[in-house]
């Protein structure tokens, strides 16, 4: 694709969406001690966005603030705020229940439950009181996780027995059930191998026209690929946040370009 | 071997020594004890293996050894393991659960785990005090079933809590995560997940902490538990014996044919643990294999 059309694109689609996350001076901190720093953004609806940075530099802990995943750390406190629909996450009137219920995650490692294909999808809808039909539902959910055609004969084999990257795509598909407005994902390739990798990667791409996607990742060349937005954090502070292309382009800090060249992390 | 100097080899050589002594000295001390158990089986085997019939079985106590048999302290002992089933599972997994998933971490917690602990230490008379002063007569329950098995279930509560913590605490984190991101709540988190993947490991426990509950004698003697009872309980409160209760009485008496009778005795209590364990075998292997 050459550039110029690139940079047009992403100007079209900059027109076309409009926040659905914002973050405000957000800083998170570990029994007084902080991990992410007063960092302010935003995330498009329908984008990918993407936050890189060298280990332990808060990107995963600013990731699970946005879903309150937080709240189960002993001595965790935020501070700033955290817009979603207008309403702060951290709000006294917000209930993390219903935060979570609409903001899905899928985590590092896969974590499928020990029951069946088919139980690991329906169990999310039917406690959050889904009437629809269950079947279709779970039908659906694989496909968009492009693991139905792989796992449609048994369904109700237990989860356990399938290979790393389907359970990771399992794992995709139960998020993807609850029809969150945002789909958090944590690393979701780390522990895959790099074909299993490929096959997440393709995915997000596809799902990009439905769903907002946050994704933290270790792999530069990954960010640079699957995602619209890139932000950049080192030591709890977000050093740039702008669109992908830019970043790994033409960054305006001196850290960033050298982070995107790979002279440190 | 060509790659290893001379005093590789000679060190090695130390090393395996060393290696198959261990080995000698824990398999020495672990058949010794195998041996000892044995030893005790096979005396009591031979004391009371003559007297257990289905008359010893099926009759109440007499007076007249030909005629004495276990009827009673059978029927009240498995009363008393189904009673104390109902009051103490709940209880020690509802605390457990409590400890685990749900209290804050704080000094008050550290507290009751810390109480927790010693209470499994104390002794068992201690419990038998305190039902005698609390079940029986504050409560004016009178010597009754029902006083037996809440003693015991105090006696087995801080056991229970404790196995089931741990089997709690095997649970990976990531399945709290994976079920919390989807908008579960605590207790839908705990009741469809926690507690399936922990159940083989709490069942493991209860039955163990059940199997300790039956063979005590302390504070059941405490509680005053009747060992001479011609008639079987009929409900919760009525009086009662049960098997340890009845071996003791039959240990005291001078005549050799008691003794006998107290080893036919044993064996049948023998019997009913070797019963539950292999119960909580069986739960655990098939809960296990249903996870997989």
């Amino acid at each position: 694709m050459a550039s110029v059309n690139t940079a047009e694109a992403t100007a079209e689609k900059k027109k076309t969406s409009e926040a659905v996350i914002e973050l405000q001076e957000v800083s998170v901190l570990y029994s007084g001690k902080p991990a992410v720093k007063k960092v302010s953004c935003t995330i498009w609806r329908n984008r990918i966005t993407s936050i890189i940075g060298p280990s332990g530099c808060g990107k995963s802990t600013l990731l699970r603030s946005l879903n309150r995943m937080n709240d189960f750390v002993d001595g965790v406190t935020i501070e700033g705020q955290i817009l979603f629909a207008n309403q702060n996450l951290y709000g006294n009137d917000v209930d993390p229940v219903e935060v979570r219920r609409r903001i899905g995650m899928v985590f590092q490692k896969p974590n499928p439950f020990p029951k069946t294909i088919y139980n690991n999808i329906s169990w999310g809808p039917s406690i959050n009181g889904y009437t629809g039909s269950m079947g279709e539902l779970v039908e659906r959910s694989l496909q968009q996780a492009a693991l139905w055609e792989e796992v449609k004969d048994r369904l109700h084999e237990s989860a356990l027995n399938l290979s790393g990257g389907q359970q990771q795509r399992l794992c995709i598909a139960r998020a993807l059930a609850m029809e969150p407005q945002v789909l958090l994902m944590d690393e979701p390739c780390s522990a895959l191998d790099p074909i299993s990798t490929a096959h997440i990667e393709d995915l997000l791409f596809e799902l990009q026209s439905r769903y907002t996607i946050v994704i933290v990742t270790h792999n530069m060349q990954q960010a640079a690929r699957v995602s619209d937005y890139t932000a950049f954090m080192e030591m709890g502070n977000l050093v740039e946040f702008g669109e992908t292309d830019q970043i790994f382009t033409r960054p305006e800090k001196k850290r960033t370009e050298e982070y995107v060249t790979g002279r440190f992390g | 071997m060509a790659f290893v100097s001379d005093n590789d080899q000679k060190n090695l050589a130390n090393r395996h020594r060393k290696s198959r002594l261990f080995a000698l000295l824990c398999a020495v001390v672990t058949w010794s004890s195998v041996f000892l158990l044995g030893v005790l089986l096979v005396r009591v085997t031979m004391d009371g293996l003559g007297w257990l019939d289905w008359q010893f079985i099926s009759s109440f106590p007499s007076r007249l050894p030909e005629r004495a048999g276990i009827k009673s302290a059978l029927v009240g002992t498995l009363w008393m393991i189904i009673m104390i089933a109902i009051i103490a599972l709940p209880v020690g997994v509802s605390a457990a659960l409590y400890l685990e998933e749900f209290s804050k971490r704080g000094r008050l917690s550290r507290l009751i785990e810390v109480n927790i602990a010693n209470l499994a230490g104390v002794p068992s008379i201690v419990y038998g005090i305190l039902g005698l002063a609390i079940f029986v007569r504050f409560f004016a329950l009178e010597r009754s079933l029902i006083s037996g098995a809440l003693t015991m279930s105090l006696l087995i509560l801080p056991v229970i809590i404790i196995a089931s913590r741990e089997a709690i605490r095997t649970v990976p984190m990531s399945i709290r995560y994976a079920a919390l991101s989807l908008g579960a709540t605590r207790w839908q988190t705990t009741w469809a997940h926690v507690l399936p993947s922990a159940f083989p490991g709490i069942m493991t426990g209860v039955i163990l902490a059940l199997s300790r509950a039956i063979g005590e004698t302390a504070p059941l003697i405490m509680i005053g538990a009747v060992s001479f009872i011609a008639f079987l309980p009929t409900g919760p409160m009525d009086a009662f014996t049960a098997l340890p209760i009845q071996i003791y009485d039959w240990v005291r008496r001078p005549q050799a044919e008691f003794q006998e009778l107290a080893a036919a005795g044993i064996l049948v209590l023998l019997a009913v643990l070797l019963l539950m364990n292999a119960t909580a075998i069986y739960i655990r292997n098939k809960t296990e294999k249903r996870l997989k």
